[in-house]
């Protein structure tokens, strides 16, 4: 009986030191940065335009959302059109949509150095781009697109069966019925996923050092080699080990991140109350 | 429909744009597949030449990264492959551990109030960019070795706590998920044959969702071999491995800078030209072989497993 008993409390103590463990990572990263990244943010460093190279965020900011839209417009219709593909389309017994699945969950499972390695190879040598944005963005492009696939083929299963029924009954056709009854139905969880995928790119760093650059002005073109807010916040750690303009780098991206994940979380939680 | 019976003329157009969704979806999905493809025919066409030139065992076993050499560069890739497993390895028992006690805390013990905030805490974890824990390992980690412990505190103790820190988020909901998929009954069963709520669950419940607990774990160590970032940023990136056995079973290794094969590809790429830079495809191989080891592993892991997340 003592042996039961001391049994329970052993697991016990392994619950709570787990929840503990994790929620003190949480905070303790959280409090760190922001009491570090208040004290050095200043208005200038953030969105001062004429600032010397690495003192202003501004060309960081700009790279970041040039490469965050134009990856979406890429990913997000190729996306969609897969995921209705999967969904819509596809009998689940055909080996071709069985290899299509299992390449994108594989694709999902890459690590983003491999991807970087990839773009490094294709874009910057085999295409002859170099360090550019446009490099940077036909990779990251391709490392969402799992992402953005998974996701909206949920928000489509999510569709009650009913929905389309009811549509072919009153005598649409089968694109008809995707377009008007079942994608506006399925529009918050695909929502959600675009809203994860820019939190991922925001964050993402090794893929596109390899294919970007690290280049800290002001892009000009989509042949410019620029670095993100992300590829910037590891260059000022590490090659310029200036600690200040880190932190106060680390609290505009963890802000950017951070906030998009709420906002992404929120929108899937609508969608699970409808 | 009927516009299309009345007039066949429209009926043909309708058959006909109904045509070309269908072909255009089809398409969008096989150019997704295919970038799977893609990148694994240009890395391997790249790389495994590269290994075979420099001799398959002698790139695997190979204790000297030297690629800079002028006469007699030496491409030995064995100390990123340590590194890379060993820092797995830990990361993987103490990350998994923690993980799964998290997940049964938040399936079965936590209070419903605050459910909600931890939930989104354990989720908001999941997504802070990886630079951002490597920048937590720069400026708390590493300084806390420093002080305390032999060495530089760039090593490989800190590479494996930043690294169970990251599949944490991973691994707790994915085995959530699994443990709450579990049928009611089973629980309820073991309560009424008389054990007490830890027993029910530690020792019927958790083994019931084998199956997804082991899928968030593959994923979790699939995270953690990938990770480039936040290792590069603490490791001390030196290529060594422990000379002896019993230089490998003390504690000093911990302490030793490594040098993983994903930070060894993300540093030297920008500046390697040649046989060098092929060699770090070949690493990248490596790399890849060891994902995909991994999935199908799963799979065979789970082959007579009942996975009630995926039955739901």
């Amino acid at each position: 009986m003592n042996n039961r008993k001391l049994k329970n409390t052993l697991s016990y103590i392994k619950i709570y030191f787990g929840i503990g463990i994790s929620v003190t990572i949480l905070f303790s990263i959280l409090i760190l940065v922001l009491i570090n990244g208040i004290q050095n943010l200043s208005f200038e460093f953030v969105f001062s335009l004429d600032a010397p190279r690495g003192f202003s965020l501004m060309p960081m900011l700009a790279t970041t959302t040039v490469i965050v839209v134009l990856t979406l417009l890429i990913s997000v219709p190729l996306g969609i059109s897969s995921a209705i593909y999967l969904n819509e389309y596809a009998s689940s017994k055909s080996k071709l949509v069985k290899i299509v699945r299992s390449s994108i969950e594989t694709l999902s499972g890459i690590p983003s150095i491999i991807y970087g390695l990839f773009g490094f190879l294709f874009y910057v040598i085999v295409l002859g781009w170099s360090w550019s944005i446009r490099a940077g963005i036909f990779t990251v492009a391709i490392m969402i697109l799992p992402i953005i696939i998974r996701a909206t083929e949920e928000a489509l299963k999510a569709v009650p069966m009913s929905y389309r029924m009811g549509s072919y009954a009153l005598g649409a056709g089968k694109f008809y019925t995707i377009r008007k009854v079942v994608l506006p139905a399925a529009i918050n969880g695909i929502l959600a996923s675009i809203i994860l995928s820019i939190g991922r790119l925001i964050g993402e760093t090794a893929a596109l050092l390899l294919t970007a650059g690290t280049l800290l002005d002001m892009p000009v073109n989509l042949q410019s080699s620029a670095a993100t807010l992300s590829v910037f916040m590891y260059t000022i750690t590490i090659e310029q080990g200036d600690m200040n303009r880190a932190y106060a780098t680390a609290i505009v991206l963890m802000a950017l991140v951070l906030s998009l994940n709420l906002l992404a979380n929120f929108i899937a939680k609508r969608l699970k109350r409808d | 429909m009927t516009k299309g019976v009345s007039n066949t003329f429209k009926k043909r157009n309708v058959n006909l744009t109904e045509t070309i969704a269908k072909i255009f979806f089809l398409v969008c999905s096989l150019v997704s597949a295919l970038t799977l493809f893609i990148i694994i025919y240009f890395i391997f066409t790249n790389g495994v030449p590269a290994m075979f030139q420099v001799g398959f065992l002698d790139f695997i076993t190979g204790r000297t990264w030297a690629p800079e050499h002028n006469y007699a560069p030496q491409f030995g890739m064995l100390p990123m492959l340590y590194a890379s497993l060993i820092s797995t390895f830990f990361a993987f028992i103490i990350g998994s551990r923690i993980g799964k006690w998290c997940a049964i805390y938040l399936a079965f013990f936590c209070p419903k109030k605050i459910y909600k905030p931890l939930k989104t805490m354990i989720e908001l974890l999941g997504g802070i960019p990886s630079v951002i824990y490597g920048f937590f390992g720069v400026a708390v980690i590493v300084p806390f070795l420093r002080n305390n412990f032999p060495g530089f505190g760039n090593s490989l103790l800190a590479v494996i706590i930043i690294l169970s820190m990251m599949v944490l988020p991973t691994v707790i909901n994915l085995s959530e998920a699994a443990l709450r998929s579990v049928p009611k009954h089973f629980f309820e069963g073991a309560l009424a044959l008389g054990s007490t709520k830890t027993e029910a669950i530690f020792e019927i419940v958790t083994p019931a969702a084998r199956a997804g607990i082991n899928g968030a774990f593959v994923l979790g160590i699939g995270r953690a071999v990938g990770e480039t970032m936040a290792v590069i940023m603490v490791a001390g990136n030196v290529s060594q491995m422990p000379g002896s056995i019993s230089e490998f079973f003390s504690t000093s290794i911990f302490f030793a800078p490594v040098r993983t094969m994903t930070t060894g590809i993300a540093l030297e790429m920008s500046y390697a030209s040649g046989l060098h830079r092929d060699t770090l495809f070949g690493i990248g191989v490596i790399l890849f072989t060891i994902i995909i080891i991994l999935n199908i592993s799963l799979t065979i892991l789970n082959r007579n497993e009942t996975n009630y997340a995926k039955e739901s």
